[in-house]
């Protein structure tokens, strides 16, 4: 299905679908494990009109990571990667707490915030898109300079209570519809929003022909520069969507730490789903898929009584096996030495 | 060829210019103390950015040193619990770093997956197994920590060059002699400038892949012994961020992100500037931190633009 690239050897198997099976499969191990370390892991109730259980906890805590990952798939889709969330996540959390304090209504600040999600996105597709330079050295320097930025919106209101109550930021980021947490109703919406956008618009067919091959992409006549800048505004207001329930979730802003590492987890969210960083695929439900992954891991570990310290090494382990596996290359290496041993063995056993 | 040398020019020219700024803002600023300061309390991350540098020049990232620079420290300090001596332990770390990097290389080359998620996959293992040796910070007790210490190489004026620095320029040559001297150096430049090519042209790619890595891993090893000695502890969250800072040197010293140009060199000034910055924004003490980030950044922008601007007139530019 890449639209000007040679047809693979097994183009015949549909698309998607096989890259699905490692994270399923990572985890379905991953439950497992838990299934028997803890028989009570799956137990599902409901306590004071919500739902609790290990399992909703896991959705709950990988919701700001998939939402990230979603914006991160699509930049990764257009050969990009995008390494400023982090910091958008800051800025964004600074922004909101700052106009709260500036007396603006919630709802205008939630907007303005969001905008800064958007001109943060901005910024990084113009580096990309219009000065041509690399993606992963052009979102370097927001990086770099943006949590700078969140500590300075931060000093804007220096000396007052940075902490702020919102009945409908907190709302958003932990409150619950009927019986389901309102972040997930939140994720899924922002995902089917998503969805709709890259499988059913010419943008989205645009998106994964730039990634594909840019040239012949180009020659058909793809406007590749407004598509990237569109990827990276797309990607700066899923951070900014993130942005927001973590930051109404901790009640106040905190540049310094808010999302530290979630650049690096949601690129591995967006890898482990399948998703190739030489870019023409979006897989959206494999990046969702991946953040949960990564999730399950370190609510498997915390629940497990290991100590928290083994978080980090179990995480890298589990995430190297898994791209060990979507690796060809790899799993011939294996196939390889198994029949080597299984020919060993026949040939001593006539 | 000359016109590759010009992002190094004009970063040594904006180190001096803001030096200068900095002797006319504060007094006592220009003097051989402030820039063997600023050598001394940079070494670890200049060494660690000259192993960066050769990772970069070769078309790839390694996103584990940071990592690297605390593991590094944390074992020196619990082996230095066991009575070793900081030189034995140095020894066997430099010994990890190159095979964790070779390792890092091979995995990258031989199962064909971007050097960006193996070194990230790197980053957390390491970071990990910091936290697995100790949650705490440890002292290194040994009597050497000091007399490494008191090892200083005085310079006119009445600044002073300190061990750790002088173990930076030792470092500095030698990765000079590699990457201009020998055929492993000439491996790197061809396959970071192109990669088909070099493999046409008989550079061994999967050899050169994890040599480079293996320096990489030497070097961010070598930063890490420097920065527990210079600060004779070892702390599980040292060099957490280090691996940007290092990629920003990197870029502030004219290498070219993208492979093939730029000078090992160019690593020490670009970690002078960033030293500089900081210090620049120490002296005046009514600034806080979030500046540092944010001139890092600003500079870090003037500079990805310029090298662009030049790349732009150096090769042809493609259809896209």
């Amino acid at each position: 299905m890449r639209p000007f690239a040679p047809p693979s050897p097994n183009a015949s198997t549909p698309r998607g679908a096989p890259r699905l099976v490692w994270p399923l499969l990572a985890l379905a191990l991953i439950f497992t494990v838990d299934g028997i370390i803890s028989p009570h892991f799956f137990a599902i109730r409901i306590v004071e009109g919500r739902l609790f259980g290990n399992l909703v906890d896991v959705v709950y805590r990988a919701t700001p990571i998939a939402i990230i990952a979603l914006g991160m798939a699509v930049v990764i889709g257009t050969k990009g990667i995008d390494l400023s969330v982090g910091a958008i996540v800051a800025i964004v959390g600074a922004t909101l707490d700052w106009r709260i304090h500036m007396g603006d209504p919630h709802i205008v600040a939630l907007v303005i915030a969001l905008a800064a999600g958007l001109v943060c996105g901005a910024w990084n597709g113009l580096l990309v898109a219009v000065l041509d330079i690399q993606p992963i050295i052009a979102t370097l320097i927001l990086m770099v300079a943006g949590r700078g930025i969140g500590l300075m919106i931060n000093l804007i209101y220096e000396g007052a209570d940075p902490s702020f109550v919102s009945p409908l930021l907190q709302g958003l980021s932990t409150g619950h519809l009927g019986l389901i947490p309102t972040r997930i109703v939140v994720g899924i919406v922002l995902w089917i929003a998503l969805w709709a956008l890259v499988r059913r618009t010419a943008f989205g067919l645009f998106l994964e022909a730039v990634g594909a091959n840019p040239k012949a992409a180009a020659l058909a006549g793809v406007e590749a520069r407004a598509i990237k800048f569109a990827a990276y505004i797309v990607c700066g207001f899923m951070a900014a969507a993130a942005g927001v329930i973590l930051t109404a979730d901790t009640h106040t802003s905190d540049p310094v730490s808010i999302g530290l590492y979630s650049e690096l987890d949601a690129i591995l969210a967006v890898v482990i789903g399948g998703g190739s960083l030489d870019g023409g695929r979006i897989y959206l439900l494999g990046a969702v898929l991946g953040a949960v992954v990564i999730q399950a891991l370190t609510t498997s570990i915390l629940t497990s009584g290991l100590p928290p310290e083994y978080n980090l090494v179990v995480k890298a382990a589990v995430v190297l096996v898994v791209l060990l596996l979507q690796s060809a290359r790899a799993r011939a290496a294996v196939a390889r030495l198994a029949t080597r041993r299984k020919s060993l063995v026949t040939r001593r056993t006539p | 060829m000359k016109r590759t040398w010009l992002p190094l020019a004009a970063t040594i020219a904006v180190f001096v210019a803001l030096f200068g700024v900095g002797g006319a803002l504060y007094n006592h600023f220009l003097s051989t103390l402030v820039l063997g300061d600023i050598l001394g309390d940079n070494a670890f991350l200049i060494i660690a950015a000259i192993g960066a540098n050769f990772v970069i020049l070769s078309g790839g990232i390694d996103l584990s040193l940071g990592s690297m620079i605390g593991f590094v420290g944390v074992v020196m300090a619990k082996l230095d619990m066991f009575g070793w001596h900081p030189l034995a332990s140095g020894a066997l770390m430099l010994a990890f770093g190159a095979g964790f990097g070779a390792l890092q290389g091979l995995v990258i080359d031989f199962c064909e997956i971007q050097p960006f998620i193996v070194t990230l996959a790197g980053l957390f293992l390491l970071r990990g197994a910091c936290f697995m040796v100790t949650l705490d910070s440890l002292p290194l007790r040994h009597p050497f920590v000091s007399e490494f210490a008191a090892v200083a190489l005085p310079l006119p004026g009445d600044g002073f060059l300190a061990s750790s620095a002088l173990a930076m320029f030792a470092a500095l040559a030698v990765a000079v002699v590699i990457a201009h001297k020998t055929s492993f150096g000439a491996d790197v430049y061809a396959m970071g400038g192109d990669r088909t090519s070099a493999a046409l042209m008989g550079v061994p790619i999967r050899a050169t892949t994890v040599k480079v890595y293996a320096l990489g891993g030497l070097y961010s090893a070598f930063g890490g012994v420097i920065y527990a000695l210079y600060t004779s502890s070892g702390y599980p969250l040292a060099g957490s961020g280090n691996e940007l800072s290092a990629i920003a040197a990197v870029v502030l010293g004219g290498t070219l992100l993208t492979g093939g140009i730029g000078l090992v060199v160019g690593a020490l000034f670009g970690g002078m500037i960033l030293g500089l910055i900081a210090t620049l924004i120490n002296f005046n003490g009514s600034l806080n931190g979030a500046w540092i980030m944010i001139s890092s950044g600003v500079l870090l922008f003037a500079f990805i633009v310029m090298q662009r601007a030049l790349v732009g007139s150096l090769t042809p530019r493609s259809a896209a």
